[in-house]
């Protein structure tokens, strides 16, 4: 399929313990509703939305900022879910 | 030449001691049960026609290992929460992560056996987190080692381990356990943890509180020196293990769980009641704790506000110095924690006796006398500016003070104080928000600052005497020596003495003066310390019940008469026996 647009927001993780385990979990179930490549990205360094190991890996702390990034039908609201549920602080706090 | 062969003592009869870090605190006294994964494969190459058995037996161990996760977190969630289920849906995502997954199907296509292919992606990325900066990210490693287990246990057709069907109460000694290994545990059965690896923050550690059990964790290397069957003992609250203990250490430690038991009946009548005695001075009564883990075990206990927070934790456990960040986070979420009440933070107390691996601190003779606490930070002033801005931005969030350990000169308050202004001026720069009017302290805990208590007083807000150091400084005791421990007397008259002329030079001089040693908790202390005018006593939490019960059951007045006689006579045992006799009195009033 011919490449949509990329469509991306920039977000700052608020819940205190960053994008641990659970946080991850939830964040990358997400994800894999929809059908858009999604990607994240934290100060260059960029990971599959889908990929737990792969968000894990980018150790996303209290107060840092992430790039998410989505390609394909469903990407704006791939975007807003998970937009949605960062600044909710997955429930946490 | 040929060496003598000296008799060779087996180590397996001994009693051991282990220290090791506090993870949840109380006290069990059990039977060893050595829990072991024994996942034992080899790596080998395997012939091309192989692969594809090897892949399928990747698949179904896969699957096998879904249902099992499936499974927990359907269980955990009914039994502990959906929250805690979640690590779970954590695991079975991994389990369908491509970075894994597709990983492994590499390797065993290149020939390389699935146990070993598993093996080799699971470490390099436990070496990734490994890495990390983040305390808690690192520990995240557990959760990838989780999965490989299972999937390689799977692949080799075995059970899962044994902990969820425990015969008898047992004490579980193990290198690490991870989340699968306690979710079918049964807790019932389960009366301590020791563990090889881990931090305060560890999953074995956060489950030890959660249940209330015993653990110790960090210890290095318990688990070769017990084996399944033999008695230990598990000390949570000071964070030691003794293997084999003889009868003696045993009644004394069945004593002291009895203790326990007493004074955990005791201070649920006494937590909400403030400590003011009979003739209504109202005492402060404070909690020394270690880390943000012991906030809630400090307040269940009735403390009013934490007398010495130890920032240590920060720095050890860890293979660089604690960033600013790290260090506000800990000090903010005690400061929230702690709500109006104070919290006095003690800058760096480390010493040469137990230097931190990044550290480069010289072998010295003598460290307790040597190159430690704020000798250090007025030395290394960067590390210590670093910690002084975390804990001034922290303040917003709380009620946090700053106390300076191992003062011995007017000089050294001085310049501590000048580079606290300094890190005060960095922030003002940088347009963060600080708490500015924050009280600063010092410990005295050494001889010149006691006897010079008057000049001191005019530097600080307050004082704390930490009577370990002074009474080791005081009668040239190591009490770590057992030879001469004997000697090592908090009670001794000239400690008092020194206690004395630090209570009264504050007072001149308008500030207050606490204690956060051993001796704020010592009931046998209580009467002549609150005679002497005392304004807080910081101890242990496990202390504060009785302590305060001593308060309320005393006058000031009475107290002063007291403490009168016992500083004019001649021996700590006949200061024991007057405040025995004294309490002896009071408990029968």
């Amino acid at each position: 399929m011919k490449h949509l647009s990329e469509i991306k927001q920039t977000v700052r993780l608020l819940n205190k313990v960053g994008l641990h385990a659970r946080p991850a979990a939830m964040f990358v179930q997400t994800a894999n509703t929809f059908k858009s490549e999604i990607m994240v990205e934290k100060q260059g360094k960029e990971v599959d939305a889908k990929s737990i190991l792969g968000i894990l890996s980018l150790a996303v702390e209290c107060n840092d900022e992430v790039t998410i990034k989505a390609n394909g039908e469903d990407a704006e609201n791939a975007i807003r879910k998970l937009v949605d549920l960062v600044n909710s602080k997955f429930g946490e706090e | 030449m040929k060496a003598l062969k000296k008799p060779r003592v087996r180590r397996e009869a001994c009693s051991l001691m282990l220290k090791g870090i506090s993870a949840s605190p109380k006290i069990a006294i059990g039977k060893v049960f050595v829990y072991e994964k024994e996942l034992k494969f080899e790596r080998r190459t395997i012939d091309e026609k192989e692969v594809d058995n090897e892949l399928k037996r990747l698949d179904n161990a896969i699957a096998k290992s879904k249902s099992e996760l499936a499974e927990l977190r359907d269980e955990t969630a009914k039994k502990i929460g959906e929250k805690e289920a979640k690590i779970f849906e954590a695991h079975l995502l991994m389990l369908d992560d491509p970075a894994l997954i597709t990983e492994v199907k590499k390797r065993i296509r290149s020939t390389i056996n699935a146990e070993a292919a598993v093996d080799e992606v699971v470490e390099s990325f436990v070496a990734m987190f490994d890495q990390m900066e983040d305390q808690y990210m690192k520990e995240r490693a557990i959760d990838v080692q989780d999965v490989g287990e299972r999937i390689i246990r799977n692949l080799l057709g075995k059970e899962f381990g044994s902990l969820a069907d425990l015969r008898e109460q047992v004490v579980v000694i193990a290198d690490n356990l991870t989340p699968s290994d306690t979710a079918r545990m049964d807790k019932a059965k389960v009366v301590g943890f020791a563990t090889n690896t881990g931090g305060v923050t560890s999953h074995v550690a956060i489950i030890a509180r959660e249940y209330g059990i015993p653990a110790v964790v960090g210890l290095g290397d318990v688990t070769k020196h017990v084996k399944s069957g033999d008695l230990v003992i598990v000390d949570g609250s000071s964070g030691t293990v003794i293997v084999r203990p003889d009868e003696e250490t045993i009644s004394r430690y069945r004593g002291l769980m009895t203790d326990l038991e007493r004074q955990r009946k005791e201070l649920e009548k006494l937590r909400e009641l403030p400590a003011v005695t009979l003739d209504g001075r109202k005492i402060e009564i404070a909690a020394n704790i270690g880390g943000p883990e012991e906030v809630a075990t400090a307040l269940a206990n009735g403390a009013e506000g934490v007398g010495l927070l130890r920032t240590e934790f920060l720095y050890h456990g860890r293979s660089s110095l604690p960033t600013e960040e790290d260090q506000f986070t800990a000090y903010k979420t005690i400061a929230e924690k702690m709500g109006e009440r104070p919290v006095i933070v003690r800058t760096l107390d480390i010493g040469g006796d137990k230097p931190p691996p990044y550290l480069e601190m010289p072998k010295e003779l003598n460290p307790f006398l040597g190159w430690r606490a704020i000798r250090i930070s007025l030395d290394l002033t960067d590390i210590f500016k670093t910690q002084l801005k975390a804990i001034l931005r922290a303040g917003v969030h709380g009620n946090l003070k700053i106390m300076f350990p191992m003062i011995s000169s007017v000089d050294e308050v001085r310049k501590a104080k000048k580079i606290l202004e300094d890190a005060k001026k960095e922030l003002l720069e940088k347009g963060v928000f600080f708490r500015k009017d924050v009280d600063v302290g010092i410990m005295v805990e050494i001889p010149s600052a006691a006897v010079i208590a008057d000049s001191l007083a005019e530097e600080v807000d307050f004082f704390s005497i930490g009577t370990n150091d002074l009474t080791q400084y005081t009668l040239a005791v190591d009490r770590t020596n057992e030879k001469i421990s004997h000697l090592f007397d908090e009670l001794h008259p000239a400690v008092l003495r020194l206690i004395r002329n630090v209570i009264d030079a504050s007072h001149v001089k308008g500030i207050w003066t606490g204690m956060c040693g051993e001796m704020a908790g010592n009931p046998l202390a209580t009467p002549i310390l609150l005679g002497l005018g005392l304004d807080e006593f910081s101890m242990s939490s496990m202390s504060i019940p009785e302590v305060k019960r001593i308060i309320m059951s005393a006058s000031v007045a009475e107290t002063r008469d007291l403490a009168k006689k016992a500083l004019d006579l001649p021996t700590a045992e006949d200061v024991r026996k007057l405040s025995k006799e004294f309490l002896r009195k009071k408990t029968k009033l």
